[in-house]
């Protein structure tokens, strides 16, 4: 400070470097995640992992009838060799291999239906925004009306009426949830169509297109990635409920959602350590999906809500 | 604020419409003859025939949409196939069944979520607030049967509290009620109160940014009268908002909770229905759960033009 | 004996993700002795706002205090306990935010706002409080103020909520009042009357304040003493008069030269010759306008009256007015972004389309529009170097190597580094951000440029800045600019012409020299006084002068007959200014002024300048009674 006082100003330039404008962007920030978030991050590319090779790296196979006695204790060993870790269920088939196997279904199958959805939600959803008039008002009105019927019961009538193969099931799920996405796309959308920017973009002359992909489609990005985590839990949730019910994902093929319910009544009996068959399953559900809102919940954090905590000290 | 108001109960009635129309789309979607299904395999072709005349069958569907439509708006709700009694009748007593439940757990949820909710938010950051916080995602996280399997288990096998199936019957005395009510209703409070207890810490979190409250601190007012009087104000909209949509949540959590539970509620008469594949009762279960989720989203959009201050007190 | 408010050795950090601290407010030291106004100026970034906070022992979420004192009687109010501080804040200090239509909760009745730290603390009961805060709206010439507590906050203006905020903080009669840019947001006549309020009020209450503001002219009407910040460091402080008079660091200096001049003819530089063609490059006729669709060929809300505006080639016209008087959305019907309700606008003598939708190619690139707001006109997903080479590939179709030196050339024409072609918008400074701004209307290559408020949101070493650039773009471009403002001097530097606007009509125009010249019309008489001059006095001084009287004592009333100023004019003719529409008259060649006085009339009340000539009753008789 002493040696600007000593400095007289020459000219113009040199005032400059000395009084340079202060910066008012705040420093970039890289995104961290707390521990919570980072142990969210490694449940859910675990399960991610598990989708892609829990055939492989399952000891036995989903539908392998191994032992004489049904709900073994986990540790358990199998005649013809080898360990039931997690025990066995209702069908004298290896509870861990099943869930292992079942990421496949549970995780995939939920994912590829959100990513549908969110490939309906958004191009409806954006197109709304930008649209308007008549465009917006028509895709609402249907979408509030899809909103408005309940999730299960869309499901159910979807279902029931059509079957429950692993594609319709993605359909109906993909359908029922792109409502939801399709709501907050167009939300975005709108938020995004009132900046300067957008109207600098129109006032140039550029496309429909244009404006969708390079102005309005980057800068929603971000928080509807936020949203395909929330919308993921609520897809698995969905599904499993559905096979829960038994209209979901049919035998053999091992999904956690029926697993849980195929092995229901071993609770009844408790006997032994036969009363964890369920539990596995519905753990690997509440794992993933908890895993998923951690990371949701520390972001969102991150991006204001941090803030707001702070406030009262 | 009226013209606001008035414009939203519109858009309304709108929704229902269309509602209506996915309803009778997607009933009428049902694979295989109407007639057929109904009527069975050893039907002759003159007695498909005459069903099909009698319930309309062989007109246009838009004919049938109309005719539906309008037996519907006149409480008309047609026949069912097993039995043959009328809907209205199976309805009733499963309705009153279903609100006695779902008004139970509005009222007893409702003020417990707000009152955590505010509670997480005054103290942001404590266990309190990081107990509710982490509790309420578990269980948004959650599949509903899982809790209400676990409640089973828990309650029912492992203490012997109360029963797994909830039998009511009008015959049963107030007790008796209670306790068959208690399993569905815990579970149920459980389910709903999670997500409000969020969305209303949320949503005073998100009112606590504004400088309106940093200016409350500056007037050094204490943090329980900022978040009661200066937060909560303006967070009335938005909670209003959050309460009604997770009650018609209720809806599909019904659902669940009554097929679990058995309860002889709307919902498993509908998921029956489902299953027996009786069309017209289905439809009118769906008119119904539909109907309600559309007035309560409703309500809470004309609550929160209330609510706003702005709107109330015009210039 | 102490003073009242001793700062010493203040520090402030904020930390970054790691936890490594980042120093704001690097030591600072100052007092403030009883009944003192101690100004703190510096720009955006020196930490004025953050000290002024610091003195209720307050600071924002994510910053802490390392280190240092305040002392309020002599005792640290940093090291006290939270519930004491928490009984300091709104009863020993008070704090007025810079925008108090954010600051009012919008909820909660304005009495309940005003006196809930009264009562909260104790010092009064509900209904003293409640009969204090209407001496105080009393004191601080409010309307109504026997009913004004009952209303909400939205249901009055914001140069009245940002006086009422002035009533929440001398309820309970504080020892220091901590102001924080209170009259930034407002405009000139609306700031002159706050900021004669709150002087009256802060003399008569004998507390003593902090006034942080980032305009030298506000603070010699206001402070006793200054205190100059940079980067959370104080650079220079002492009483007003010496440094406004005799400022020895070089940074004063600075600030000294950024403030701006008293608008009179011939402050500005016009146009060059070399560009000087005299015809007609946009021309809009008899153009209304406005919003909520067209009912009977008129807008539902009109914005705009009968305008009709001419912009030579290569000139700068200035479009000045209060806010809501229409002149942003003039230039935005001119760019076809606001379809006109009525009348037509002229490109090179072709008639535009009204909607820009039907406007060829050639006519959008040869029109642009240059936003306020930097920050949420350049997409924040996009580089500087595409925001930049999108407009050249757009209208001239270059690519590649060739639209990268299109870029850089844009780049150095607005004084920015080449290399800020890979960065983003967020991480450019305020005023960086405002050339790439610029700088993209120009790669349309542009026949003229239509810039909203473009200065506005800059402090003041920045926006004199951007208009030397704006001046060298003239004279290197011959683009044509519309320049709007809402700051007459900064209009008066830059343009060659000036339209006034005034409640959505066109109330005098012309060449700036003559605009600037007598004989004004009263509305531009009256925002010609409301500039803040840098010398102690100039607000008692002005304060004196006719047109302050009627003139800021009142609110723009949108008329649909007479003159729209009829109610704030002070030579207004009774019965004729109030029904007819006043006529417009030319006193010379392209000088228009619309009025029902005649020239000769309008200069001798420029002459005789005590003369009341409107029949009003002096406002407010009743400020005596509050003592």
């Amino acid at each position: 400070m002493t040696d600007m006082t000593q400095n007289e100003i020459q000219d113009d330039a040199q005032e400059k470097t000395i009084y340079d404008e202060l910066p008012d962007a705040p420093p970039k920030k890289t995104l961290k995640l707390s521990w919570t978030g980072k142990l969210g991050v490694i449940v859910v590319a675990f399960w991610a992992l598990m989708a892609l090779i829990g055939p492989w790296v399952a000891p036995f196979d989903q539908a392998e009838i191994l032992d004489m006695d049904s709900y073994l204790p986990p540790g358990a060993e199998i005649d013809g060799g080898g360990t039931h870790w997690l025990g066995s269920d209702n069908n004298e088939r290896d509870t861990l291999s099943r869930i292992l196997w079942g990421a496949r279904m549970t995780v995939g199958i939920s994912f590829v239906a959100t990513l549908l959805a969110y490939l309906l939600g958004v191009t409806a959803g954006i197109a709304a925004a930008v649209k308007k008039g008549w465009t917006d008002m028509i895709l609402s009105r249907i979408n509030d009306a899809i909103l408005s019927l309940p999730t299960i019961m869309l499901g159910l009538l979807i279902v029931v009426a059509l079957g429950s193969s692993i594609p319709i099931l993605i359909g109906t799920a993909a359908v029922i949830y792109a409502s939801s996405v399709f709501r907050i796309a167009r939300a975005y959308g709108q938020e995004i169509m009132v900046m300067d920017y957008v109207e600098s973009a129109q006032a140039r002359g550029e496309t429909i297109w244009w404006i969708i992909f390079r102005e309005v489609l980057p800068n929603a990005a971000m928080p509807l990635a936020t949203d395909f985590g929330l919308r993921l839990v609520f897809v698995v949730l969905f599904i499993s409920s559905l096979s829960f019910l038994g209209l979901g994902i049919q035998p053999p093929n091992a999904d956690w959602g029926s697993m849980v319910r195929e092995s229901l009544e071993a609770m009844q009996f408790a006997e032994g350590m036969g009363a964890w068959a369920p539990i596995w399953p519905a753990l690997a559900i509440a794992s993933f999906t908890i895993a998923i809102n951690l990371i949701v919940d520390d972001i969102s954090a991150k991006s204001g809500g941090d803030l707001a905590k702070k406030m009262i000290s | 604020m009226q013209r606001m108001v008035f414009q939203r109960i519109l858009i309304g009635f709108v929704t229902l419409w269309v509602v209506s129309v996915l309803v009778f789309l997607m009933t009428n979607a049902l694979p295989g003859d109407v007639a057929q299904i109904v009527l069975g395999q050893s039907a002759t072709p003159e007695s498909l025939a005459a069903y099909r005349a009698e319930r309309g069958l062989d007109q246009p569907l838009l004919f049938q949409y109309f005719s539906w439509l309008g037996n519907m708006l006149t409480g008309d709700l047609g026949v069912s196939k097993a039995g043959g009694a009328t809907i209205s009748s199976l309805i009733s007593g499963r309705l009153g069944n279903t609100m006695f439940l779902a008004a139970l757990v509005a009222l007893i949820s409702v003020p417990l979520s707000v009152a955590l909710g505010l509670l997480a938010a005054m103290y942001p950051g404590t266990w309190i607030d990081r107990t509710l916080t982490f509790g309420t995602l578990a269980l948004i996280s959650v599949p509903d049967f899982f809790i209400a399997t676990f409640s089973v288990l828990f309650l029912a096998v492992y203490l012997g509290w109360l029963p797994a199936i909830a039998n009511v019957a009008p015959e049963n005395t107030f007790w008796e009620m209670a306790r068959g009510i208690a399993m569905p209703l815990i579970v149920l409070v459980i389910v709903v109160a999670a997500q409000m207890i969020r969305m209303t810490r949320a949503g005073i979190l998100n009112v606590m940014n504004s400088p309106y409250i940093e200016m409350a601190i500056l007037k050094g007012v204490r943090r329980k009268r900022i978040i009661l009087r200066h937060a909560f104000f303006n967070t009335i909209g938005p909670i209003v908002n959050v309460i009604a949509l997770n009650l018609a949540y209720l809806v599909s959590g019904v659902v669940i909770v009554e097929t679990i539970f058995s309860y002889p509620g709307l919902a498993k008469l509908m998921i029956d229905g489902v299953q027996t594949r009786d069309l017209p009762l289905v439809q009118a279960c769906a008119m119904i759960f539909c109907g309600t989720y559309v007035i309560l989203i409703i309500l809470a959009d004309v609550a929160a033009i209330l609510a706003n201050p702005r709107l109330r007190n015009p210039k | 004996m102490s003073d009242l408010f001793e700062i010493d050795n203040l520090q402030i950090q904020a930390r970054k993700e790691d936890g490594t601290p980042i120093p704001i407010v690097k030591g600072v030291s100052f007092n403030v002795k009883a009944g003192e106004v101690v100004a703190l100026i510096g720009e955006s970034g020196s930490g004025k706002s953050t000290i002024s906070m610091a003195t209720m022992a307050y600071c924002r979420p994510g910053l802490e205090f390392p280190g240092g004192e305040v002392r309020l009687h002599g005792k640290d109010v940093l090291s006290m306990d939270p519930q004491d501080q928490r009984k300091l804040r709104g009863n020993n200090v008070a704090y007025l935010a810079q925008s108090a239509a954010a600051t009012f909760n919008p909820a909660i009745t304005i009495g309940e706002q005003v006196t809930e730290a009264a009562v909260l603390h104790g010092t009064m009961t509900q209904e003293e409080a409640d009969k204090r805060a209407v001496e105080l709206y009393h004191a601080l010439e409010l309307p109504d103020p026997d009913r004004l507590g009952r209303r909400y906050p939205h249901q009055v203006s914001g140069g009245q909520l940002q006086r009422l905020m002035a009533a929440m903080a001398l309820v309970s009669g504080p020892d220091l009042l901590v102001l924080d840019e209170p009259t930034t947001a407002l405009d000139v006549t609306t700031q002159i009357e706050v900021l004669k309020a709150f002087k009256k009020v802060i003399r008569d209450e004998g507390s003593a304040a902090i006034y942080v503001t980032h305009d030298l002219a506000v603070v010699a009407q206001v402070a006793d003493h200054i205190v100059v910040l940079y980067s959370g460091e104080i650079q220079e402080q002492g009483p007003t008069e010496k440094i406004i008079t005799n400022p020895t660091h070089p940074y004063t200096k600075r600030l000294m030269a950024a403030v701006k001049p008293t608008p009179v003819a011939g402050m500005g530089e016009l146009v060059d010759d070399a560009f000087d063609r005299d015809e007609a490059n946009v021309e809009v006729r008899n153009m209304t306008a406005g919003y909520g669709g067209i009912v009977n060929g008129k807008p539902v809300i009109t914005v705009l009256r009968d305008i009709n505006v001419k912009i030579k080639n290569s000139h700068v016209v200035g479009v000045i007015g209060e806010s809501g008087c229409g002149k942003s959305t003039l230039a935005r019907v001119i760019a076809g972004l606001l379809p006109a309700a009525k009348g037509e606008i002229y490109l090179d003598g072709t008639k535009l389309e009204a909607d820009l939708k039907n406007r060829s190619k050639e006519e959008l690139q040869k029109v642009q529009f240059v936003y306020q707001m930097a920050d949420t006109a350049l997409n924040p997903r996009q580089l500087i170097g595409d925001i930049l080479g999108r407009p050249i590939e757009f209208y001239q179709g270059i690519k590649g190597s060739q639209r990268r030196e299109e870029v850089a050339n844009l780049l150095r024409m607005v004084e920015l580094p080449v290399e800020f072609e890979s960065r983003y918008p967020s991480e450019l400074s305020g005023g960086q951000k405002q050339r790439v701004n610029m700088a993209r209307a120009l790669a349309a290559k542009p026949e003229i440029m239509l810039c909203d408020e473009v200065t506005s949101a800059l402090d003041s070493i920045v926006s004199s800045n951007v208009i030397k650039l704006l001046q060298k773009l003239r004279d290197q471009t011959g683009v044509s600019f519309v320049f709007i403002s809402h700051d007459l001097s900064t209009v008066g530097s830059f343009a060659d012409e000036i339209v006034v606007l005034y409640a959505g009509r066109v109330v005098e125009q012309g060449p700036v020299d003559e605009v600037l010249a007598p004989p004004y019309h009263p509305y531009t008489r009256l925002l010609i006084s409301s500039v803040p001059e840098l010398r102690v006095g100039w607000l008692e001084d002005t304060m004196q002068k006719r047109e302050m009287a009627v003139g800021i004592a009142r609110g723009v009333e949108i008329t649909e007959r007479g003159c729209p100023f009829y109610n704030r004019c002070p030579i207004a003719i009774d019965d004729v200014c109030d029904v007819e529409i006043p006529p417009t008259i030319e006193p010379h060649k392209d000088h228009f002024i619309t009025c029902h006085r005649s020239m000769e009339d309008i200069e001798a009340a420029e002459a005789a300048p005590q003369q009341i000539l409107h029949g009003f009753e002096k406002a407010a008789p009743d400020n005596e009674k509050v003592a």
